[in-house]
């Protein structure tokens, strides 16, 4: 438009440009101080006196800092430990903290950096920090003094022995450290509703065949067999692993954690994924379901538009309004059907581990104040509490006695006990996220169920991809 | 008497590229640095490592096909949304019938028009892509439902879900949050183009096509050479980044269709603890962006027309 100005826009831009390459290289020194923060001094509270009420040494008078992720259970019962937390150690009061947030990382990563971290952070959420990092770095504390630590109820049990089976493993890295503890226990698997199956006079089918079978029957209602988020097609492990385990045996998923060579081309891999490859050719996968993400799909299932779905018992308390549109629908979770005859494992074998991680960061002012809250958290009240609030289990084993719970709850536990010694634990998704979520489950899942690959070419690409996570230096790896 | 003008424009500019040399240069010269380390982002201990970034960037696919999709859409949304802005623009402003009086005009109900073409412009852009994702919803959203309502219920794309029209999705989107603003940025233009120019051409004879490409367009130039440069950078920057992490499937996907540089950065920062690697990506997109906007000025060089 018609400016005539004395000089030009462009001019002015040039000059400006040449000032500020001059200004550059003075730039430079100041910003290679600017990450410097990490300077080793010590800033952590001293300890206090060691008691029977007070095992970790906690100093009464410190301060303490929490950070919880604000997901699915909300920070409600932390805030309730909190209060618990204060009731033991009154003069601490007014120097507590306790943020949430769901950015996670976004919030603490200027803080890691700083070497100024929480005291205890729930480490949870799509803005996860990376454990692998996190351990590879030397961020966190040791937990095992909270392990060895007497337990709120029972102080002549240590608190590691009240725990669930497999969570202090999990919390571990090829050491004897434990790094994180999981708060919640998820129990995943084939979620559905009773009262929905009962409309076509059936009950969960506990061999393949008959699942095939129902969801034939579904069809001809106009109802589809299984539904799945499509957007994160990560979802589909959930009863897939579990799946593979039971037809190959838990072998089969430990060589996969561990990345070796050719671990995918097992058979029972290809018979799983022949298996679910064959809901979607025969048209039993609720259309439209690889465009879905997780509420949009968990909606389409809970307003009875197919009957299963591959998910985690958070499902409950997520889809908890949609369920209560229906109210006999009396949600309840199944364990991966038997393919055949010859499967390793028995019918009941489940996915089920720790959810929500908490970790001490290393450089945390008072990581005894945040041990001791994590104590507290493991005690009988706040994990009923906890139970309650969100109907899902804590690590605590037990603690579910007295509580009336929700059907879906109900039948976790149910499942947990029908398979006793026979739980999996994958950590492919703890271990390696990017392989399993991007990877695995939008490069390859995702397109399978879409019918865009033949389950051979899904494996073919999933090998490829894990081989190029194991030649990858930058990735820390594990072995269990 | 030329030095003392320098020095004094400099005088003023002190304070300014100060702050811009804080602010905007010195993040750029630590990106540059931080991209021959191997710093995770989670801890303040990191070394060099040279160029072993940049080396793998050079075999990582889907640093590839983010730059891929990057690319087409900062050749392709710039073109798309320009020349819907300019072609509606034109409608609201000299495309109409003559009336009385009136040399030019826009089409009937134009002011009408002008709101609804502006009226994404204050949606924010999270609410953008959360209403086209609804809408691409394959299962319950309303183009399959206008699908199944016109008689072609057997054409039910996956849309977002679909690795071959994915990227066009998100892109159509982009588009109508965009271009109202371009509506409102020509309009004005249009509007300081003399009138006697059009009745002179009008009376020649001159139709619409012809009056648009003698007379608007030149005279718009510089305006749509900024609008080139702006939706440029929207389309491999923070807009991009935004359409795609809310919409689109994975993210990024399905397989890897709709990964963008921006979000491959954020996605090795923030989920994969590799910060070093990702600013490596961060300095080839500040590349990407370098070229583009060179190509464009050459291109765009032009004798300005005054009038």
């Amino acid at each position: 438009m018609g400016s005539t100005s004395a000089f030009n826009r462009r001019d002015l831009v040039k000059r400006a440009a040449a000032l500020g390459i001059v200004a550059v290289p003075a730039m430079g020194m100041l910003s290679a101080c600017a990450s410097g923060g990490g300077s080793d001094s010590d800033n952590k509270v001293e300890k206090g006196k060691k008691s029977a009420k007070n095992p970790l040494a906690v100093n009464e008078s410190a301060g303490l800092d929490v950070v919880i992720f604000d997901g699915g259970f909300g920070d409600k019962y932390a805030k309730d430990a909190q209060s618990e937390y204060l009731k033991a150690f009154p003069k601490a009061d007014g120097k507590v903290k306790l943020s949430s947030t769901q950015k996670i990382q976004s919030t603490l990563q200027p803080r890691f950096n700083g070497g100024n971290p929480p005291d205890l952070v729930d480490n949870s959420g799509a803005e996860q920090m990376d454990f692998g990092t996190l351990v590879g770095k030397d961020q966190l504390t040791d937990l095992s003094a909270l392990l060895d630590a007497p337990s709120v109820d029972d102080p002549n049990k240590k608190v590691r022995d009240t725990l669930r089976p497999g969570v202090v493993e999990m919390g571990q890295f090829g050491g004897k450290e434990t790094w994180i503890l999981y708060y919640a226990y998820t129990v995943y698997g084939v979620w559905y509703s009773k009262s929905n199956l009962q409309k076509l006079d059936a009950e969960y089918p506990e061999t393949w065949d008959d699942m095939l079978a129902l969801c034939a029957k579904a069809k001809k209602k106009g109802v589809a067999g299984w539904t799945y988020p499509g957007k994160y097609p990560y979802y589909l492990p959930f009863s897939l692993y579990p799946f593979i385990a039971k037809i190959g045996g838990a072998e089969v998923l430990r060589k996969i954690d561990n990345l070796e060579p050719n671990a995918w081309k097992d058979p029972a891999v290809k018979a799983a994924f022949d298996a679910y490859y064959e809901l979607y050719k025969k048209g039993y996968v609720l259309k439209g379901s690889p465009g879905l993400d997780h509420l949009q799909s968990q909606k389409a299932w809970a307003d009875g538009k197919a009957l299963f779905i591959p998910n985690g018992s958070w499902v409950e308390n997520e889809s908890a309004k949609q369920i209560a549109k229906n109210p006999n629908f009396d949600l309840a979770v199944g364990a991966p059907s038997s393919l055949s005859d010859s499967d390793k494992m028995p019918y009941g074998t489940i996915w089920a581990s720790g959810g929500e991680p908490y970790i001490v960061p290393r450089k945390a002012r008072n990581a005894e104040g945040g041990m001791e809250l994590l104590r507290i958290m493991l005690s009988k009240k706040s994990s009923q509490n906890f139970i309650r609030q969100v109907s899902s289990l804590t690590s605590l084993n037990g603690g579910t006695e007295g509580l009336k719970l929700p059907p879906g709850l109900a039948s976790a536990q149910v499942a947990l006990e029908k398979a006793g010694q026979n739980i999996v634990n994958p950590r492919l998704q703890d271990w390696y996220v990017a392989l399993q979520k991007e990877r695995i489950g939008v490069g390859a899942l995702g397109e399978m169920m879409a019918g865009r690959l033949t389950p051979d070419e899904a494996i073919k690409k999933i090998q490829k991809y894990a081989d190029d996570t194991r030649d990858d230096s930058s990735v820390k790896k594990y072995k269990r | 008497m030329k030095h003392g003008k320098y020095r004094f424009i400099a005088g003023f500019l002190v304070l300014p590229l100060a702050i811009y040399a804080i602010f905007v240069i010195s993040p750029f010269v630590q990106a540059i640095y931080y991209s021959f380390t191997d710093w995770t982002g989670l801890s303040p201990d990191m070394k060099m490592v040279g160029l072993d970034n940049y080396a793998r960037l050079f075999q990582d696919d889907v640093f590839w096909s983010a730059v891929g999709n990057s690319v087409t859409l900062l050749l392709l949304l710039p073109v798309v949304t320009l020349s819907l802005g300019l072609f509606f623009a034109f409608m609201l402003n000299v495309g109409g019938r003559r009336r009385k009086k009136a040399v030019i005009g826009g089409v009937r109900g134009s002011g009408t028009y002008k709101i609804l073409y502006f009226f994404p412009q204050v949606l924010s852009v999270p609410i953008v892509a959360l209403l086209f994702q609804f809408a691409y919803n394959p299962e319950s959203g309303a183009l399959n439902a206008f699908f199944d309502a016109v008689g072609l219920g057997n054409v039910q794309p996956d849309w977002l879900g679909d690795p071959q029209i994915a990227l066009w999705c998100v892109m159509a989107a982009m588009v109508w949050a965009n271009v109202g603003f371009y509506v409102v940025l020509f309009s004005a233009g249009m509007s300081s183009i003399p009138k006697d120019f059009y009745e002179a051409a009008l009376l020649d004879g001159a139709n619409r096509f012809n009056t648009f490409f003698r007379i608007t367009l030149p005279l718009l130039w510089d305006t749509v050479q900024t609008g080139w440069i702006y939706m440029g950078i929207l389309a491999l920057d923070v807009s991009a980044f935004a359409f795609v992490q809310i919409m689109s499937v994975g993210p990024g996907g399905p397989d890897y269709s709709t990964e963008v540089l921006p979000l491959y950065v954020y996605q090795k920062t923030f989920r994969d603890g590799q910060a070093g690697y990702a600013t490596a990506i961060g300095v080839s997109l500040l590349i990407v962006t370098l070229i583009f906007s060179a190509v464009v000025m050459r291109l765009g060089r032009r004798e300005r027309l005054e009038f």
